[in-house]
């Protein structure tokens, strides 16, 4: 692998007696599409000023192809930062908008104009260019704050939930214009959201932060699928977390007694010893549902109570042995052929490739 | 029924404020082109006799110029120090925040009577006192104050993210100054501009303490009135008026009409 673009070591950022961000190792390569995912006050967006120079670490280096970056000012770097609040110059016209960084930049007037003019092109907002950015709907402003920053052309383009402001429908539609610009340009894109939707549907690679720590670094779907600690798979939604202890195992799969049965999950890199306490996550959607016990490895009984409808798919929720809650989620179709109302006893179904041990925390 | 009765109240209560406050300004106008000599009623015949009057005497003149140097350079230094305190009280946080912008605003509080004695007292201490220099130093501490409130106001409806926008476009502290924080804050300081300008061509007490031989237009008008009555005075008190109360309107609209743009 190449050198990459930016280097996090043992960063951190305190205010005051707070931690923002707690001795961080993180690597952004050139070229991918980085989301950084937490919850509010999480460390995300003290991250991303810290890459803008808005903020210096209180510790730590920070490194851009290899430069150390700790207190290089905010105009002397190339990292445009795209805001929540999209921060346009409300008295300026969107043209001048994205003009701004080229004329602090000594740019000529004649050569301003027409990148600025190519850019909101290619936006497809130029009919817009000589209007009163404060006069210009959300969407079109969006897409003014993009023009802004990516005329600069940099290698790296930050960007702080910037879709937050949009309705839902528009959100869906920005994801599609951010991802195909990254991906024609192949500059690095860091991109701080709260929501998983947003993160998993755009990135390559996702970072979930908790606290002012990272608890996992991966491809969507190796944190969908194969969450590393008890915060991300209860983060990432609909994981059935069960805990117990070890029995045994090979490099098959891991024996593990809980109080609703005993169950194989997948051998972990870091080898358990017998007796240690465990937990491991099951996603919602890889269980099966059936009124005889199924063939699976895996299998357990339990009551149904509730189920919540949400178009095509359901959730449901079922209470197994020691009051465990189970959820299950699956086409709303599958379910035709089941016997459904509250209090029926239903079987649980999963393969030990589907359970994933949880690391501490 | 509550309602209207209260509405009716209010009504004649801010028409009786208006009165008491418009109507000697109201009667000066009218007798200022009264030909007779006293203001009494019947009225005499339409005349401008007073206005060629004020026109003619150069002492009169070299007030008014006095009054425009004294007000036009009070209102650039007042609006100066007025948008650098409240840009410093935007940008900053430090300790003793709150006893530094309680002295910025102390000037107003001070009755103008004790400003005006203590501010003499000490120009003439360093020499300085019987000059338009006097007056406008005077002024500007006097008018700073409101300055500041204006620019501030403005500042606070300000994104914070704004002037980092700028440092994340590549500009300096002092570009983002002159290109974002400046600009934005462009219909405050004209406002600043024209209402400091208004005060200090209005303000009597700390001029004629401080002035000496340099007499700004609201003294000269005061010396006309102890010496006689004498219809020029109301000419004088119309010019007077008009003046200010064009760059207090002047200040409002521009002020309010840009606020109700940027929020648009």
């Amino acid at each position: 692998m190449t050198e990459p673009l930016v280097t996090f070591r043992n960063v951190e950022k305190r205010f005051g007696d707070f931690v923002a961000v707690r001795n961080m190792v993180l690597d952004i390569h050139e070229g991918e599409f980085l989301a950084i995912m937490g919850s509010s006050g999480c460390g995300k967006t003290t991250t991303l000023r810290m890459l803008a120079g808005l903020e210096a670490p209180t510790a730590g280096e920070i490194r851009m192809a290899g430069r150390l970056m700790n207190d290089v000012k905010p105009h002397e770097r190339d990292t445009p930062l795209v805001w929540q609040s999209l921060a346009l110059f409300p008295f300026l016209t969107a043209r001048e908008n994205v003009e701004f960084g080229l004329k602090m930049r000594g740019v000529g007037a004649a050569e301003r104009k027409r990148r600025a003019l190519d850019w909101l092109d290619r936006m497809q907002i130029a009919d817009f260019a000589e209007r009163n950015v404060a006069t210009l709907s959300g969407g079109q402003k969006q897409r003014v704050a993009l023009a802004r920053s990516l005329v600069m052309e940099p290698k790296m383009l930050l960007l702080d939930e910037p879709l937050s402001a949009l309705d839902a429908n528009l959100v869906i539609r920005m994801q599609g214009v951010l991802t195909k610009l990254q991906k024609e340009l192949g500059i690095t894109f860091v991109y701080v959201t709260h929501s998983q939707s947003e993160a998993f549907a755009m990135a390559d690679r996702v970072v979930i932060m908790s606290q002012g720590d990272i608890a996992q670094v991966g491809s969507p779907k190796d944190i969908y699928r194969t969450p590393a600690n008890r915060f991300v798979a209860e983060f990432v939604g609909r994981n059935n977390i069960l805990s117990g202890k070890v029995l045994g195992g090979d490099a098959k799969g891991m024996q593990i007694a809980t109080p609703q049965g005993t169950f194989t999950a997948q051998t972990p890199q870091t080898p358990l010893a017998p007796g240690q306490s465990v937990s491991f996550a099951v996603s919602a959607d890889l269980l099966t549902l059936s009124e005889t016990a199924p063939d699976t490895v895996n299998k357990a009984q339990a009551t149904l109570i509730s189920e919540e409808f949400i178009g095509s798919l359901v959730t449901l929720f079922l209470e197994g042995a020691d009051g465990m809650e189970f959820k299950v989620q699956m086409q709303e179709r599958a379910l035709m052929d089941l016997d459904l109302s509250p209090g029926t006893t239903l079987w649980l179904g999963w393969d030990a490739a589907n359970a994933s041990i949880l690391s501490e925390g | 029924m509550h309602g209207r009765g209260l509405n009716i109240i209010l009504g004649v209560y801010v028409a009786l404020i208006f009165t008491f406050v418009f109507a000697p300004i109201f009667f000066s106008l009218v007798f200022s082109f009264n030909s007779q000599r006293f203001p009494t009623i019947p009225l005499g015949e339409f005349s401008t006799e007073w206005y060629a009057k004020i026109l003619s005497d150069p002492d009169i003149w070299q007030a008014v110029r006095n009054s425009v140097i004294v007000s036009t350079t009070t209102a650039i230094l007042a609006t100066t120090l007025g948008f650098c305190t409240a840009y410093t009280d935007f940008r900053y946080n430090f300790r003793f925040k709150g006893p530094y912008l309680a002295l910025i605003l102390l000037p107003p509080t001070i009755p103008l009577i004790i400003m005006a004695l203590a501010m003499l007292a000490w120009l003439s201490r360093l020499g300085l006192s019987g000059q338009l220099w006097s007056i406008i130093m005077a002024h500007s501490v006097l008018t700073a104050p409101f300055a500041m409130a204006i620019i501030r106001l403005r500042l606070h409806q300000m994104d914070p993210d704004l002037e980092a926008a700028a440092w994340n476009l590549g500009g300096t502290e002092w570009q983002a100054m002159r290109h974002v924080i400046v600009p934005f804050c462009m219909p405050a300081i004209i406002s600043s501009l024209c209402l400091t300008a208004a005060v200090s061509f209005d303000e009597f007490a700390v001029a004629w303490f401080v002035s000496g031989l340099n007499k700004t237009v609201p003294i000269v008008i005061l010396e006309i009135v102890q010496g006689n009555i004498d219809p020029q005075v109301n000419a004088i008190g119309t010019f007077v008026f008009l003046t200010s109360i064009s760059l207090v309107v002047a200040a409002q609209v521009i002020f309010i009409s840009r606020q109700i743009k940027s929020h648009s």
